[in-house]
């Protein structure tokens, strides 16, 4: 196994508030890590850092062997995060929204039908503006466009939310597929019994501070 | 694939999501142009002499341009920041300055449509008059100054786009730096539209001025739009 996130006393900021305060964290390749933790612990920060959005203050870090502090714009290409928000054009189609995120990529027209079929938003849903979908059918959505990127860190923030017992299955069981063809997910969940059933290890995050 | 290929791809790409929602929006047909049309008519209302609307016919144009285009770049950003597409965008490691082009790219057309329009009023509503050397000459004005237009616009709406209260605060942000289009872009539809006694030949060097901004501002903001909208 090789280490693909390295964080060694990463301490980041949010405004004036320090969000992430010594942060201390090394996930494997192929491994399903949970971040636990209340609100406000720096789940999203951890997230947000590990993409290369956030930048470091102080501390060591490195995503996939590239440091967090000097070159973080290199990692997000090899990254997906998913967060509060679906990434979605709320104007364009399900299929307008799936070819565009394809075409940023170079993605061929059937990993896009391979992807909407993997999270069932083919068919009808493809040709419904994404603005008419409901929360669970926009979510199924922008996990399609995550597996169109080729991501090889997953990272999740609340990615159960709004998504039907169904849904939430096959979520688990996309994300397990996903680490079998070598991927690896980090993600916050507050659906505890459901994440800790996914999850192959877990991190505590409070205050800042992960444990 | 070559990076500048690449980056052309995503260029492109963008340009096509942003006309493709608006051709699904419909928000510049149905609400900007009407806006745009009636901001005309007003000035007419306002000013109430056809010799002195003849006159002012350029000014009342661009003034017009510069007010729908404000709404334009709000609608331009806002679809991205609505379901955070645009923060997907920069986690997706897609070159900015591609994400730039493309969105120029869009602004761009929509804004040369509304100036056609705005022409077309003035020379119906104002009783315009144009030959066909000054009729070339609005038409490399137009292009010449949308392109300004539309870099700027990107640029500071994406400057704009993570601000608090950014519907304020982009318009005093962007018109005090289109102000050289205004005047520039004024004098030379003068000069097409014969305004004043003004001839074809005098509008060149404004053009020129038109030229100057464009080159700059997509020339800076291919290189600053990412790290404006990081932070």
């Amino acid at each position: 196994m090789d280490t693909v996130i390295q964080l060694s006393g990463v301490v980041a900021v949010l405004g004036q508030f320090p969000a992430l305060a010594g942060v201390n964290l090394e996930v494997q390749r192929g491994e399903i890590v949970l971040l636990q933790g209340p609100n406000g612990a720096g789940k999203t920060s951890l997230l947000r850092v590990c993409a290369g959005l956030m930048p470091i203050e102080r501390g060591t870090g490195h995503v996939l062997g590239i440091d967090l502090a000097t070159n973080r714009e290199a990692i997000r290409s090899r990254v997906g995060l998913l967060g509060h928000t679906n990434g979605l054009y709320l104007d364009l189609t399900v299929m307008q929204n799936m070819q565009f995120w394809a075409s940023t990529v170079g993605a061929t027209d059937s990993e896009i039908e391979t992807a909407m079929a993997t999270m069932h938003i083919e068919g009808r849903l493809a040709d419904v503006k994404a603005s008419q979908l409901s929360a669970g059918q926009r979510r199924r959505c922008a996990l399609a466009s995550l597996i169109v990127r080729r991501a090889e860190i997953w990272l999740l923030d609340e990615p159960h939310a709004g998504l039907d017992a169904a849904g939430r299955d096959e979520l688990d069981a996309l994300l397990r597929s996903a680490v079998t063809s070598g991927a690896t997910v980090v993600l916050a969940s507050h659906e505890r019994d459901r994440a800790l059933g996914l999850a192959t290890r877990t991190v505590t995050i409070d205050g800042g501070g992960a444990s | 694939m070559s990076n500048a290929a690449s980056k052309r791809r995503v260029a492109i790409a963008v340009a096509r999501k942003d006309l493709t929602i608006e051709w699904n929006s419909r928000i510049l047909v149905n609400q900007v142009a009407p806006f745009a049309a009636i901001v005309m008519v007003l000035f007419a209302f306002a000013l109430d002499n056809e010799g002195i609307l003849q006159r002012v016919a350029p000014g009342l144009v661009w003034l017009a341009t510069l007010f729908s285009m404000l709404v334009v770049i709000q609608r331009s950003f806002t679809v991205e920041s609505a379901d955070g597409a645009l923060d997907a965008l920069r986690v997706a490691g897609i070159d900015m300055g591609a994400i730039f082009v493309g969105k120029a790219l869009a602004l761009m057309v929509q804004l040369f449509v509304l100036e056609l329009l705005l022409v077309a009023t003035a020379v119906v509503l104002y009783g315009v008059n144009m030959t066909l050397a000054g009729f070339c000459e609005a038409i490399v004005t137009l292009v010449v100054a949308t392109v300004g237009l539309g870099s700027v616009g990107t640029l500071y709406g994406g400057l704009a786009a993570g601000a608090r209260g950014r519907e304020t605060l982009l318009p005093l942000l962007l018109l005090p730096v289109v102000a050289p289009v205004l005047i520039g872009a004024t004098r030379a539809t003068e000069a097409a539209f014969g305004s004043g006694g003004t001839t074809v030949s005098e509008g060149w060097p404004w053009i020129g001025l038109l030229l100057v901004f464009a080159v700059l501002f997509c020339a800076v903001g291919t290189v600053a739009f990412g790290p404006l909208v990081d932070e």
